[in-house]
């Protein structure tokens, strides 16, 4: 019996390791080759920091970079502030509505990218072109990212909604509170996880978005996707391998201060939890 | 009352970011425009779409058919590899389980281009596999030549898509009642009774969100079939973006569009016969 325990258990773990070798080899294998000396993809020819050097002189990389992030930083923001206020709002509407305005909010979350991007795109066109002013770039990127952000904060937000207890808010304003300021010291903090979800998701999806970036930016605004994606026709310089070991080092080092934060923030709850 | 009054933005910005979008669409995808600049009402953007042929071969719904199958082909895939996956991490220890997730979760922050890129040095003729092979059989020619194939696509796609197919299974097999499992066993049934009657049945909402998030994007990419297949490979993802970009023919990229929408949403009818819940696509990974 033990032994046979024995043998599922190395069974699963050589499985498991299988599936993560699949997942992590291509990842492995552009961070070594960031540090080869050739250009070529296929032969090893020493090693060197060359790569990185490039990167940091490489000024379209550098407007690519602080596109993502300032569309990435814009729109979550945008987005969460949006969605929370919906989601709270949303809850309070007649059954009919709320079903109606739900299933709607719905439809980018299920839809293809590449509808998305394009119906956005035709809607950006034919205001553009009926009404003769404004064009593609920056802000249309923007309210794109926004666009397909929002509904994630809202369908994160909305399960800890149910979880409020209405009775907190009525007796804040029985004791003189204003409706607004009961909801920023009565309702929002109760949201904040839901919230913090929907951002943290609002974010990954922002900066990892090619799609709705193709179809939605205009001449002469690139973020890092779009950049890559012209260059990939062409075949990627090492130098964005670099660039991507390092975004995927920054990732897992701000992942790991999140962690740590949230293991905290899990023990003070409990010992608030136990005091009760 | 001001509670309600809080949506009310939001509903505007929906019906301008979502609704009119959709409906631009469908209206240039049932219209034409002509020569002279004349639109006018026309199914004609379908009828091509079905009809069109190049050298006695229907081109569009060849693509169709080829876009579907390979959908078709990554979300069976995703499925067997990685419903084990979901199945024994739910078997793991805690700490032991937010590692994993954090492990399936981490290659996405890798912009999703570069990692499929990677692939090409990976299965190129004189790639690292073809390296590694030819030395060890002692031979000079490609041991496999699998690159700019439907081959390399599906497995780009299953690549891509598999931590979401993982992902929203593990959290409906989490949610599980473990009591269940010792019920069936004490009411006598075997470990793959047990697994087929009781554990599989209720981890169908996780399988169900997985299949749309695995199907629909493999279904509309155009990156992974333009980088891994070769340029003159098309699925349906391409012909909507050369309509698109390349043509600038609005009208028949729309109706592509529109075709794939009433796809996703027979998938949706089909899927949601199976799971009475709440299908929230890839929300349903937190």
């Amino acid at each position: 019996m033990t032994r046979r325990f024995a043998l599922h258990s190395v069974t699963k773990k050589f499985y498991l390791g299988l599936v993560l070798f699949f997942l992590y080899a291509p990842i492995f294998v552009l961070m070594v080759f960031s540090f080869n000396e050739s250009r070529s993809r296929a032969n090893w020819e020493g090693f060197t920091l060359d790569w990185y050097r490039v990167l940091l002189n490489d000024p379209a990389i550098a407007r690519a970079l602080r596109n993502t992030l300032l569309v990435a930083i814009f729109s979550t923001a945008i987005a969460t502030t949006i969605g929370t206020f919906a989601a709270v709002g949303i809850d309070k509407l007649t059954r009919r509505a709320r079903t109606l305005v739900m299933g709607i909010s719905r439809i980018p979350v299920m839809m293809p990218d590449i509808v998305t991007g394009l119906s956005l795109m035709v809607l950006y066109l034919f205001v553009i072109r009926t009404f003769g002013f404004g064009r593609m770039g920056f802000g249309t990127l923007l309210i794109s990212h926004v666009m397909f952000n929002v509904p994630y904060v809202i369908l994160s937000v909305t399960p800890r909604l149910r979880r409020i207890d209405p009775n907190l808010y009525e007796a804040a304003l029985d004791l003189g509170s204003t409706p607004i300021r009961a909801f920023f010291k009565v309702i929002l903090p109760e949201l904040m996880p839901g919230v913090f979800t929907g951002a943290l998701l609002a974010f990954t999806l922002s900066v990892d978005d090619f799609m709705v970036s193709f179809f939605t930016t205009g001449v002469g605004v690139q973020n890092l996707s779009t950049y890559i994606f012209s260059q990939a026709r062409m075949g990627v310089s090492p130098h964005i391998n670099a660039l991507s070991t390092l975004m995927f080092l920054a990732i897992l080092a701000l992942m790991f201060v999140i962690h740590k934060r949230d293991k905290i923030h899990a023990k003070r709850m409990k010992e608030r939890m136990d005091v009760i | 009352m001001i509670k309600r009054a809080f949506a009310y933005p939001y509903i505007i910005w929906m019906v301008i970011f979502i609704v009119v979008p959709l409906i631009l669409v469908g209206y240039y995808a049932i219209t034409v425009t002509d020569f002279y600049g004349y639109t006018t009402f026309s199914m004609a953007n379908f009828r091509r779409f079905f009809t069109e042929q190049v050298m006695g071969n229907r081109v569009f719904v060849s693509v169709a058919t080829r876009s579907l199958r390979l959908a078709l082909q990554s979300t069976l895939l995703c499925f067997a590899i990685g419903y084990p996956v979901a199945y024994i991490m739910t078997r793991k220890e805690y700490s032991e389980k937010s590692v994993l997730i954090f492990l399936l979760l981490a290659p996405m922050w890798m912009n999703f281009l570069v990692r499929t890129y990677a692939w090409l040095t990976i299965l190129e003729r004189n790639g690292l596999i073809n390296n590694v092979l030819m030395r060890l059989m002692n031979r000079d020619t490609p041991v496999i030549d699998i690159l700019y194939t439907d081959a390399a696509v599906l497995l780009g796609m299953v690549y891509n898509f598999l931590p979401f197919m993982i992902l929203p299974i593990y959290t409906s097999l989490k949610k599980m009642d473990p009591r269940l499992i010792e019920a069936a066993q004490d009411l006598g049934a075997g470990g793959f009774n047990t697994f087929l009657r009781v554990v599989f049945p209720l981890s169908i909402p996780g399988v169900v969100s997985g299949i749309t998030m695995v199907f629909m994007p493999g279904a509309a990419t155009f990156v992974i079939s333009n980088l891994l297949g070769g340029r003159q490979f098309f699925l349906l993802g391409n012909v909507v973006e050369s309509s698109f970009i390349q043509q600038g023919d609005w009208h028949f990229g729309s109706a592509v569009a529109v075709l794939m929408m009433l796809m996703m949403v027979a998938s949706m009818v089909v899927l949601s016969f199976f799971d009475k819940g709440e299908n929230q696509g890839r929300s349903a990974m937190i």
